[in-house]
């Protein structure tokens, strides 16, 4: 939570647990906290296996019409009937781990790493985690648990407040 | 010539602005600390980062296809 200092503080609600959803609140939870900025996120539903100790996340094409992957030097954009074939979000998942690594793009256990050593506040959304039968023992250690109240005393507090 | 220098080469967002801020952590106050990255979106983030933390930007130049900045650790 911000404690009475004068830093500015950050609040995010982390909802989505697929590998590319997966990069924004991570990237900008590291780097407020890199900016003095005191952050919290909150994790719920499918934002909730961002907290797993191990991550196997994917991405999909599915429904993602947008989603241009560059290939033989140009963009390909997969339709929705190719998506739903099995393998094909396996595929993209490979794709998009291959360009990650080509880039200099941080991995994701890496970017989660440095937002714990950085003192980011964690709090899992304890709903979900009955919802899903989620064991807190398979979750890494330093979130803690809480609810909607607990999110909105920290936001009510915060400068900045996310959604993503 | 800066007292330390990172590499921050090859490195994409945020991690140059991440390795700096850690960097500037072991720094005393008033060293200086020269970034080589290659990243172009650095160049606008370096200068936001300083805005931000009271850091002072130095300098910050091309070298070839390196960004070099040197920022004073006064944050």
């Amino acid at each position: 939570m911000p404690s009475d200092s004068n830093a500015k503080s950050m609040s995010m609600i982390v909802t989505k647990g697929t590998l590319d959803w997966a990069y924004p609140p991570f990237i900008l939870a590291t780097t407020a906290a890199a900016m003095g900025l005191e952050v919290t996120m909150f994790f719920t539903f499918y934002g909730l296996t961002l907290l797993k100790k191990d991550l196997n996340l994917k991405i999909s094409t599915l429904g993602n019409p947008a989603m241009e992957m560059p290939m033989m030097g140009m963009h390909m954009a997969m339709p929705n009937i190719v998506s739903a074939l099995p393998g094909v979000d396996g595929m993209a998942t490979a794709m998009m781990k291959n360009l990650i690594k080509k880039k200099g793009v941080a991995s994701i256990e890496e970017l989660r790493d440095l937002a714990v050593e950085a003192d980011v506040r964690m709090i899992a959304c304890q709903m979900t985690m009955d919802l899903f039968e989620y064991k807190r023992e398979d979750m890494i250690d330093g979130p803690t648990l809480g609810g909607a109240a607990s999110y909105i005393e920290v936001a009510g507090k915060s400068d900045i407040n996310l959604y993503i | 010539m800066a007292d330390l220098t990172l590499d921050a080469k090859g490195l994409n967002c945020p991690l140059p602005i991440l390795r700096a801020k850690k960097a500037l952590k072991e720094l005393p106050t008033g060293k200086t600390l020269e970034i080589l990255a290659t990243d172009p979106g650095s160049v606008k983030d370096f200068e936001a980062f300083c805005r931000t933390t009271g850091n002072e930007l130095v300098d910050s130049r091309v070298d070839g296809g390196t960004y070099v900045f040197t920022i004073r650790h006064t944050g």
